[in-house]
């Protein structure tokens, strides 16, 4: 038989392929099923977030930090207003410090949340994401309760947070992290020793910790490789150096110990969640300097200055010291950072955005090639890629 | 960190121009010819170890002669330290890529040139990367209007994605709300009669 010349076959995955996350577009070259070459193509979602930013207020700028990840959006916020505080040496008060920890880690449950199952349903089973989701709609609700959106909250604010908890909501939410851990269980139990689930994840999308280190990964897929670095232990902000939880690791790098990890991260941030509602202080959510802060309304009834102050605060806005700050959350997707430049006016001279998943997805190419194509959703599903922030 | 950055200074110093500590991080300014020795000496010294690439970006500043910095950030996780590196470029004069050093700097350097057009000699691969298929410009350039030049619809006609340039209803408007009594120059109306008006404005 005479030798045939078989050519590689290219392929477009996406953009609308429901295991795409979202708007990514995929041209893979494929050897028969083997995945020769990737390369994403990005920006599909792009909004010039960065350029909008430039052109607004501190304070109206804000908002656009919850479109950015929509499945976390308050630990987005969180990484912005810490810049912005860090630039004006504001203080937050303990409360308020005590709030932002507790949505925080409420925040990297609804994520990956919606990562666990998403990823499941990628690899086949369908019954988590319904479980899964049920969770999710009451830890939006939770976000409801306190600044009147499920998703796009605007809730922390330079300073603090925008208002306190709204009475018996600690207890609402202290019951629901006794009673999450059952469905966590039955969720989990559908999958770890699940047969296919396995043989779809594990030895999926290897890597090393020096591929991690740089390829500029972090969060979860950086922990996977074995390497303990977490911002919220190493670098810690507001009171997580008060928290008493485990940094999860993981040994092998690979898809199911990406997955492993995040179930034992949504335990860790249950018991920083009981701490939070234990521990938390009586007292202001929000700064009282009322040059970044605006009055109560209650004061700008009777007070002059108050008055003054809040007209000033939302038509001008705040001015923000001359300089360049770096500062970076531990979102639940890995390290979000905000690199800020002001030059002394009321709006953000630069604002870089510094998406997690942008690196990781970096790698989608690094990370499928050899696999087949099969792998490839769950590949990305572990990364755990969201769009919003990739292209922002 | 005045440690770390003494010790850089010492050991790079035809290549560092400057290094300050400001906010509790460390910003060097490094010369845009030899940030790849900076960045590969700051890689594998032992007393520097930032062996993870965070971010690149560029920023903007149109009244300097060399307009762009070019923005890296480093990690160190052994020594759990950060480290800010500019470099300062214009639109013709090329920045060599990080690639070899960093990996990680692909995205970031394509991203950064989508963006500013800095150009980055040596990138194996600097395609656009954020905006559309043949999209023509550098948005987050100063000089690049927030409502861009072209928009674009689907052509019940042409059956196709058309794009046409932008049409406003109402003519931009960027409202800096900045106090006036602490910035406005111009003369209101009625200031000219006055004493104020023919000093140059309300003051």
């Amino acid at each position: 038989m005479s030798e045939v010349d078989i050519k590689n076959y290219c392929l477009n995955f996406g953009p609308q392929h429901p295991a795409a996350h979202g708007v990514l577009r995929m041209v893979m070259e494929l050897d028969g099923e083997v995945i020769e070459r990737v390369d994403p193509h990005i920006g599909l979602l792009h909004r010039g977030t960065e350029k909008l930013i430039e052109h607004k207020q501190y304070l109206q700028a804000m908002p656009y930090f919850d479109r950015l990840d929509y499945v976390a959006p308050m630990n987005q916020e969180h990484a912005f207003v810490l810049a912005i505080e860090k630039l004006l040496e504001a203080e937050v008060p303990e409360r308020g410090q005590y709030i932002r920890v507790l949505y925080s880690e409420i925040g990297r449950i609804l994520n990956h949340l919606l990562n666990l199952t998403t990823h499941a349903l990628d690899v086949g089973a369908l019954t988590p994401i319904l479980w899964g989701f049920e969770e999710r709609e009451i830890l939006m609700e939770f976000y409801e309760a306190v600044c009147g959106a499920r998703l796009h909250a605007a809730y922390f604010r330079p300073g603090g947070v925008h208002q306190d908890l709204p009475p018996g909501l600690a207890e609402r939410i202290m019951a629901w992290t006794e009673t999450f851990p059952q469905t966590l269980e039955d969720m989990e139990a559908l999958l770890i020793d699940n047969r296919i689930f396995k043989q779809r994840n594990v030895d999926i999308g290897r890597i090393t910790v020096d591929d991690a280190l740089n390829w500029g990964f972090s969060g979860p897929m950086l922990r996977s490789t074995g390497v303990a670095w977490d911002l919220r232990k190493s670098q810690p902000y507001e009171v997580y150096d008060r928290m008493d939880f485990q940094v999860a690791i993981g040994t092998s790098g690979d898809c199911y110990d990406r997955f492993m990890l995040r179930l034992a991260e949504i335990r860790e941030s249950l018991k920083i969640m009981r701490q939070c509602l234990n521990e938390m202080p009586a007292g202001p959510v929000m700064s009282l300097d009322n040059k970044i802060a605006p009055p109560r309304r209650a004061d700008m009834k009777r007070s002059m200055e108050a008055l003054i102050h809040h007209f000033k605060l939302y038509t001008e806005g705040f001015k923000v010291p001359e300089g360049e700050v770096y500062a970076a959350v531990e979102a639940p997707k890995g390290e979000f950072g905000v690199y800020l430049v002001s030059d002394g006016s009321n709006r953000p001279y630069r604002c870089k955005i510094r998406a997690p998943g942008f690196a990781h997805l970096q790698a989608m190419d690094f990370m499928c090639k050899g696999h087949m194509l099969a792998d490839a959703p769950a590949v990305l599903g572990a990364m755990d890629i969201v769009f919003g922030e990739v292209d922002r | 960190m005045q440690d770390i950055a003494d010790h850089i200074s010492r050991s790079l110093e035809n290549d560092v121009l400057a290094s300050t500590v400001a906010h509790g991080e460390l910003t060097i300014v490094a010369r845009a010819d030899h940030v790849l020795k900076v960045l590969t000496f700051l890689k594998d010294d032992q007393a520097c170890l930032f062996r993870q690439l965070v971010d690149v970006c560029g920023a903007d500043y149109p009244e300097r002669t060399r307009r762009f910095d070019v923005v890296y950030h480093l990690l160190s996780i052994e020594l759990n330290q950060r480290i800010r590196v500019k470099v300062e470029t214009d639109e013709d004069t090329a920045v060599p890529s990080a690639v070899d050093v960093f990996p990680a700097a692909g995205w970031f350097e394509r991203e950064a040139w989508d963006m500013y057009g800095i150009f980055f000699a040596g990138h194996p691969d600097l395609r656009r990367m954020l905006t559309d298929y043949g999209f023509k410009g550098h948005p987050l350039r100063k000089d690049f209007p927030l409502t861009g030049f072209v928009e674009c619809r689907y052509s019940e006609e042409e059956k196709r994605v058309v794009y046409e340039p932008v049409e406003l209803k109402q003519e931009f408007r960027d409202f800096d709300f900045l106090s006036p009594w602490e910035s406005a120059e111009y003369v209101l109306p009625g200031d000219e009669k006055t004493d104020a008006g023919s000093n140059g404005g309300a003051k």
